[in-house]
């Protein structure tokens, strides 16, 4: 099972015309079980067209219909991206994974607000996107460096995670899935949400979180965990060294008016139980310690 | 993106906040023809650069005489403005403020930012307006009260009135109060700003509620529908190197260290120079090149970061995903030519291709230390460094 994504769902690609969209796309449908999974692209205006032997509609709703698809992944370019989420919302998808980067906040905070009673989960946006090893994969990640397992990775950031990844399969740490939430300061499911999930599920046995400056995201998983974390938990928060005041890349780290700080972050998840690690190349060690396997 | 406060200002005054009759200056002329022009007896002259803090660093005059106004205009432009938000070496004044002097009954503080926990936009206000307001969110966080706006409702002028009231407004000085407040929201919401800040808002000797200070950050995502703020940018307040980085599309941030970081994605890089951090090293930069790390890019960054004097190695870190290490190996060799590499240079490369990409490194007989996991990249950058 895993969580969010398995083997079993059914996939639109908004924007599957567009270069990003086609290329990752075509990767996605090369790893494991994406060729049966991968059913439906949108782009309003190509209908009718395929996409390497994929179905193209105008419309969501449309692809939906004939399809039967229950996921959704947009590569539209950021203008119009927060206009695809609704979209997809409103054709009734119920998981939708955003990985567009600079999606303006203002447009998040409208569409945010809009979804917010439609049972829908959103992942991102700029984000890499979801991975079930050996299952499925949606997204930009690079999906050789994973392998089937049983640990949860969650994280703000892309290419860390691919470096947390790395170090968990190097150690023989398989993982059951792995969550880019995405590193904008509003933004679909948090840090807490993805904990609860992964807590949820039967196949995971312990977590790998990589949180960063800025916002609360993280202090307030750590509450979540102190009171309700069954499962082992280690993490590594990125810009111990960051300036205040500046972004640093991701527009939602940044510490502004002495909040958000690496610091704050890092006391709050060890008062919850877990085990932070300052050394961003020792993350899979962390969580072999946490599990008591070390 | 940053604005001046008589850019702010002027994009309040468009949309019916009040604030003080000002005009913006770039020359004593103009300071004195703007004094002549506003008329009265009592001006205020006020240094425009980004960094908060003018008045305590001496950047903000309240004078009494056209003299006194030619004379101050004389000592702010061109010098260099010292705040605790700048450098050691301050920022040089190049444009003034000339505004009408208002007699201040009261200060308070309005703040507008995005909350990212609910996802609205918050209100904030506090009766201890004029002071450093992260002095009174740290230590009197009770002091400020917060109205959080429901995008799909918006702004309900009964929640600003009692949101006022908190803040010890009264009778009128609340209506005024609610069609500034609005105003503003409106300001914010329609400019895309990330950030606004009115510190102080005063009530007047005559009753008036008005901006005293204001500063707008806007929204860096959403510019592209905002040509009028975009044309409002100052470069000059700018990091050259950052700013030279970004017209590359490099996403560049100057630190005070000495070892050079060029990584791929935001967090990797961030987690590249706290590891530096950790093994006792400073870090000189943050640079994300982002997914595509082109020949082009890989030259560019390394000029900006050997313009640093301070610097003694340079790390780079890429975690190959979509960039497939050979690639990024190709545009290492490529701008190791073009560029004359005069301090240790430390290479880690993993992911996509990282054979081919280690292969090509080895063959071009380049003078790199080459690492393969980040502790060993680290702790190699560092000990290059302390040379």
């Amino acid at each position: 099972m895993a969580i969010l994504i398995n083997g079993n769902s059914r996939v639109i690609t908004q924007g599957i015309t567009g270069k990003t969209g086609q290329f990752h796309t075509q990767n996605c449908v090369a790893y494991a079980n994406g060729k049966k999974a991968f059913v439906a692209g949108v782009t309003p205006g190509k209908g009718g067209q395929t996409v390497e032997g994929i179905p193209v509609f105008d419309s969501v709703v449309e692809a939906k219909r004939e399809t039967a698809a229950d996921v959704s992944v947009i590569y539209v370019p950021p203008p119009f991206a927060a206009a695809a989420i609704d979209e997809a919302v409103d054709a009734g998808i119920k998981t939708i994974i955003c990985i567009t980067e600079g999606v303006p906040v203002k447009d998040m905070i409208i569409t945010r607000h809009k979804m917010r009673d439609s049972g829908a989960v959103l992942v991102g946006p700029n984000c890499p996107g979801v991975i079930t090893p050996g299952e499925l994969k949606i997204g930009i990640m690079p999906g050789y460096i994973h392998t089937p397992g049983r640990i949860g990775v969650v994280s703000r950031s892309g290419t860390l995670t691919y470096e947390v990844v790395d170090q968990l399969t190097k150690l023989g740490m398989g993982q059951s899935s792995c969550v880019g939430i995405g590193g904008d300061p509003v933004n679909g499911l948090k840090h807490l949400d993805v904990m609860r999930m992964f807590n949820d599920d039967p196949e995971t046995d312990a977590v790998v979180m990589c949180g960063e400056i800025g916002g609360s995201d993280e202090e307030e998983c750590a509450e979540w965990i102190s009171q309700n974390m069954t499962k082992p938990v280690a993490a590594f928060i990125a810009g111990v060294t960051a300036p205040p005041g500046k972004r640093m890349g991701h527009a939602g780290a940044i510490i502004a008016g002495g909040r958000g700080t690496a610091e704050d972050k890092i006391k709050a998840l060890e008062q919850a139980g877990v085990n932070v690690t300052a050394n961003p190349a020792e993350i899979g060690l962390a969580l072999r310690q946490a599990m008591k396997l070390d | 993106m940053k604005v001046h406060e008589y850019q702010a200002k002027a994009i309040l005054r468009d949309r019916g906040v009040s604030v003080p009759r000002g005009v913006a200056c770039f020359s004593v002329d103009d300071a004195l023809n703007a004094a002549q022009e506003l008329g009265g007896d009592c001006w205020v002259v006020k240094a425009q650069i980004h960094a908060g803090g003018r008045g305590k660093g001496g950047g903000v005059k309240v004078v009494g005489s056209i003299e006194e106004v030619k004379k101050v205009a004389n000592q702010l432009l061109g010098m260099r403005l010292v705040t605790h938000q700048t450098n050691a070496d301050g920022q040089e004044v190049k444009r003034l403020l000339v505004e009408e002097g208002v007699g201040i009954d009261r200060e308070l503080y309005l703040g507008l930012v995005i909350d990212r926990a609910t996802q609205k936009v918050v209100i904030m206000a506090s009766a201890e307006g004029g002071t450093e307001i992260e002095e009174v969110a740290a230590t009197t966080p009770d002091k400020i009260f917060k109205l959080f706006v429901d995008p799909g409702q918006g702004i309900d002028d009964a929640d600003v009135s009692a949101l006022l009231e908190r803040v010890g407004l009264a009778g009128d000085h609340v209506e005024q109060g609610v069609l500034f407040v609005k105003a503003l929201y409106m300001a914010f919401w329609d400019t895309d700003a990330s950030l606004a800040e009115i510190n102080p808002l005063v009530v007047t000797t005559n009753d008036k509620i008005i901006a005293l200070d204001a500063k707008f950050n806007f929204d860096d995502n959403a510019l592209f529908r905002h040509p009028d703020v975009v044309a409002m940018r100052d470069t000059d307040e700018e990091d050259p190197a950052e700013l030279e980085a970004s017209a590359v599309g490099l996403n560049y941030i100057s630190l005070d260290g000495n070892i050079g970081c060029l990584v791929n994605g935001a967090g990797l890089a961030m987690a590249t120079m706290d590891i530096i951090k950790l093994y006792g090293g400073d870090p000189a930069n943050f640079l994300d090149v982002g997914g595509g790390a082109t020949a082009e890019q890989v030259t560019e960054a390394f000029k900006i970061m050997l313009r640093n004097p301070d610097l003694k190695a340079i790390l780079v870190n890429i975690f190959g995903g979509i960039m497939r290490c050979d690639v990024v190996a190709e545009g290492l060799v490529q701008a190791a030519g073009v560029v004359k590499l005069s301090i240790p240079l430390v290479v880690r490369l993993e992911g996509t291709n990282v054979e081919k990409g280690r292969e090509i490194l080895e063959k071009a007989g380049l003078d790199m230390v080459t690492a393969t996991t980040m502790n060993d990249a680290a702790q190699k950058a560092v000990a290059a460094a302390q040379g």
